[in-house]
């Protein structure tokens, strides 16, 4: 096999990935490994608008967000291969690919994970009864409709109420399939309330909570599908041919795990530190590989962000002033970054990132360390199951870097 | 004219075929490789559009030694012979096949005290590897195990093997030898003449001289179209899960319980492809179509998982998939020749079918030849087809950069979890018995089945397919 060299290696051709690679390109080699036919990532296949608030200051829909994301990347001089798939590690900071141009080595000083994230399918979810067809994720969904311009079927049930639920409603709509209920198996829908609000009046889709899929009926198309109730237990028979199994998110952290990477309990994502290293040396995790998940501004930002610790590895100059664990309670899932190396620099967007697993109007959290609290923060907007709660860094501007781990809980 | 064909009259077909198998299956298709070896023209019948798409799909895949079979019973004598067979047939054709060996674990004093009797059944079924392991032995072979194993019996010869594939081998090198293969066709009747049974199917009659009922599901019911009544096949239903690649190194090999009078009961195992599987459960049902999962049969996986191995249900689920064994009242295989009526039943092959396939090829050659066929070997046979790799212990495409180098088809890869290059799809499509639907796809080239079950790939897959092998059409975006 024929080795390769670069300076700075990034799987994962998405918002995080791009950014980064654009960030660093103009001093360095910088490669990104791109496994589908392009670049741009899920954006892609979002078909809708709301895409670059945060990171390019405008509004615009998913493809031509992802579109502008390649060309600045390519403008910036990054080798972008597409088709191009890293298969497993080979050396410390080594990988095996696989492209239609071959199969060969590429060693990098610096290796970026840009992996993302992806919804549990529903044998993920071990939904019993048929296997028919006509069972999707969002993912699936949205590239079978914009990408392919497929027709999902007439009749469907959205299993979740996040709000790529609602994404996935919209997908239907335009695909002339009319989402017949939406289910949740939480109390209360979770998208922001405004928007549940006005998407459920706009598309007029009724949101059971408290309900989850007992069985999916049909032997080659659904047919039907089997909810129960969880406080009563009573089970009804809702007639479809579509069902969509929307979020649950989990990271794809295949090559992090491959590679003896360090996971964050909760969440599965490689354990990061505000500068985005992981624990093997010289590799970094970005996006919703590392946050699954939040929007795409939030993880181009990662990519701004990571450039700086890729700049003082190359430059040879990576310090650590602090070894502390950052550690959630329940109902808290997961926090990232989960790591302080470096009291001194804050992360992306000065925010830290948690999920929780119950609905607070409103969100106070407290920080503690060595059993002493060392921060408190009341927040102007709830935390709420199945989206990512952005807290300010302050919370743990207080942060003693020999002063041991840090805990943070919902109160 | 095309070797595989949706039509009951169809030119170039014999008139009368000197052997009609009915069901395509593991079994009906080595019966059918095997009856293409000699001088003698052969169809194959079976009802679906797909062969190996029903009980033969969805199984433990697991290559038996026969070590706990029933001695001296014609099962038992099959499945040895069959494991010889196919344990040489696999590395010619290509068919994945490793070596594991099976650990058979007692957790209670009850099933210590059976071992050494089953070690006792497995020499009597003239199985000499088996060892008694103690307990500290068990959990150096398998260190994830939960606690309170006491002993073990360890079968070092216990394989696992790709079911899919070997029964697409099987068929393809029958294709190879002239069989004809008549797809989508359900037979309604037979009616037996002096010389000529005439079989009714759903696509006009076909005529044979002898007709083989490797029926599966529906041996009973072809049996009874000859006016016997001497069983009837019960589906046992088995839910299985499949857990994600990541669990692979949890387990070195196929950690079997202590079988009880319940049942073969519950396993754990490494997958050909390099996943782990849970299961199978075992209850009788009416339906013989019906391979659903239920809520109460994963929850009852997932009971004795936590037993067997805690550390493995926390990782990812894959699938959940269910199959049929064909059983019957019967303790053994259902195996009877009339031969008055040119006709031979191969009945109530259980989940032992696949490891006693090639054998029971053999043996209905015997039976032929015991009712005075006299069968002649065809000399000149083409050589055995060499089979897709897509077990994880030999080298895959994605991984073969002088492959790759030659046709960068096999460098594309379109299914990402599962590394299903575009050059395996376009092969599977252009093969000998190509895939008529999704199904068929996956199970000739793993596609779809990894762990995001199509998030990334669903809609590609399924264009490639529609496209058919000629395509190498552009993508949407292109055009974009």
């Amino acid at each position: 096999m024929i080795t390769q060299r670069c300076d700075v290696l990034i799987i994962g051709g998405g918002p995080s990935g791009l950014t980064a690679a654009a960030n660093l390109a103009g001093d360095h080699h910088v490669v990104v490994l791109e496994r589908e036919r392009f670049g741009g990532g899920i954006p892609r296949h979002s078909d809708h608008t709301g895409y670059g608030i945060r990171d390019l200051h405008r509004v615009m829909s998913g493809p031509a967000y992802a579109k502008r994301l390649v060309d600045t990347a390519l403008a910036s001089g990054v080798d972008l291969r597409t088709e191009s798939m890293m298969t497993s590690w080979i050396g410390e900071r080594s990988v095996a690919v696989t492209s239609p141009q071959g199969r060969y080595e590429l060693a990098a000083t610096a290796i970026i994970l840009a992996t993302g994230a992806r919804e549990r399918p529903r044998s993920a979810r071990l939904v019993a009864g048929d296997r028919p067809a006509g069972v999707f994720t969002t993912g699936a969904l949205q590239n079978l409709v914009h990408l392919h311009h497929r027709s999902p079927g007439s009749k469907a049930v959205v299993v979740g109420s996040e709000l790529v639920s609602w994404s996935a409603v919209l997908t239907l709509r335009e695909a002339g399939c009319e989402t017949v209920e939406m289910i949740t198996d939480r109390e209360r829908s979770e998208s922001y309330a405004a928007f549940h609000h006005v998407a459920k009046r706009v598309l007029s889709t009724p949101v059971s909570t408290l309900t989850r899929v007992r069985r999916i009926v049909g032997r080659d198309r659904v047919e039907a599908v089997e909810l129960e109730h969880l406080a009563s237990g009573a089970v009804r028979t809702v007639p479809c041919d579509t069902i969509v199994f929307t979020g649950d998110w989990i990271p794809d952290n295949e090559l992090a795990r491959l590679g003896g990477i360090e996971l964050a309990a909760g969440s599965l994502a490689p354990a990061v530190d505000t500068t985005l290293r992981t624990s093997r040396p010289g590799v970094f995790a970005i996006g919703n590989l590392v946050h699954p998940v939040d929007t795409a501004d939030v993880c181009a930002q990662d990519g701004h962000h990571v450039a700086q610790g890729v700049r003082e590895l190359l430059h040879g100059r990576q310090n650590e002033s602090a070894n502390i664990a950052i550690t959630v309670d329940s109902p808290l899932r997961w926090v990232s970054p989960s790591r302080i190396w470096r009291v001194d620099v804050a992360p992306a967007r000065r925010r830290l990132l948690l999920w929780t697993d119950e609905y607070r109007p409103v969100a106070k959290l407290t920080a503690t360390q060595a059993d002493g609290v060392i921060g408190r923060i009341t927040l102007p907007w709830p935390a709420a199951p199945g989206r990512v709660l952005r807290v300010p860094w302050s919370l743990l501007a207080n942060v003693d870097p020999d002063g041991g781990d840090v805990g943070i809980r919902l109160g | 004219m095309s070797p595989v064909t949706w039509s009951g009259a169809m030119n170039g077909s014999p008139e009368v075929f000197d052997v009609v198998v009915i069901g395509g299956g593991i079994v009906g298709c080595a019966v059918a490789r095997e009856l293409t070896g000699f001088e003698l023209t052969v169809g194959l019948i079976e009802a679906r559009s797909d062969i190996g798409d029903v009980t033969s799909k969805a199984n433990t895949a697991i290559l038996h030694t026969g070590f706990d079979a029933t001695p001296g019973s014609l099962e038992s004598q099959l499945v040895r012979r069959g494991y010889e067979l196919l344990s040489a047939y696999a590395p010619t054709a290509g068919i994945p096949i490793e070596r594991t060996g099976a650990l058979l674990v007692a957790w209670t004093d009850e099933e210590l005290t059976t071992l050494p009797k089953l070690a006792d059944k497995a020499r009597q079924n003239g199985y000499e590897h088996a060892v008694l392991v103690d307990a500290q032995e068990v959990y150096r072979r398998e260190p994830r195990l939960g606690p309170g194993a006491l002993g073990g019996l360890a079968i070092p010869d216990e394989s696992i093997i790709c079911s899919w594939t070997s029964a697409l081998a099987y068929v393809t090198e029958a294709v190879g030898r002239g069989l004809h293969l008549l797809l989508d066709q359900r037979v309604t009747g037979l009616e037996v003449n002096d010389s000529v049974t005439k079989i009714q199917t759903t696509r006009g009659a076909v005529h044979a001289r002898w007709v083989i009922n490797a029926a599966g599901h529906g041996a009973d019911v072809i049996d009874r179209h000859l006016g016997y009544d001497r069983f009837t096949v019960v589906p046992r239903k088995g839910e299985l899960i499949v857990f994600d690649k990541l669990a692979r190194e949890l387990v070195n090999s196929i950690v079997l319980p202590v079988p009880s009078s319940l049942g073969k009961g519950v396993l754990v195992s490494p997958t050909i492809y390099g996943n782990v599987m849970l299961g199978p459960t075992s209850e009788n049902i009416i339906d013989r179509s019906d391979t659903s999962t239920t809520p109460a049969g994963l929850e009852f996986l997932f009971e004795k998982g936590v037993r067997i191995m805690p550390t493995l249900l926390t990782e990812e689920i894959t699938a959940t998939y269910a199959g049929l064994r064909a059983s019957t009242e019967h303790d053994d295989f259902v195996i009877d020749l009339d031969g008055q009526r040119r006709y031979i039943l191969l009945g109530g092959i259980r989940s032992t079918g696949l490891t006693a396939s090639m054998a029971l090829a053999e043996h209905v050659v015997e039976l032929m030849n015991n009712a005075g066929e006299m069968l002649a070997p065809r000399s000149g046979l083409p050589p055995v087809p060499r089979m897709p790799s897509i077990g994880q212990a030999t080298e895959r495409p994605f991984q073969d950069a002088p492959r790759i180098d030659l046709d960068a088809e096999y460098g594309r890869i379109v299914c990402f979890c599962e590394r299903v290059s575009r050059g395996e799809i376009r092969d599977a499509l252009e093969s000998v018995v190509p895939p008529t639907d999704l199904d068929g796809l996956r199970r000739r080239t793993r596609a779809l089945m990894g762990r995001c079950q199509g998030f990334y790939c669903a809609a590609e897959v399924e264009a490639l397919l529609d496209k058919g092998a000629s395509g190498r059409g552009g993508h949407p975006e292109e055009t974009s």
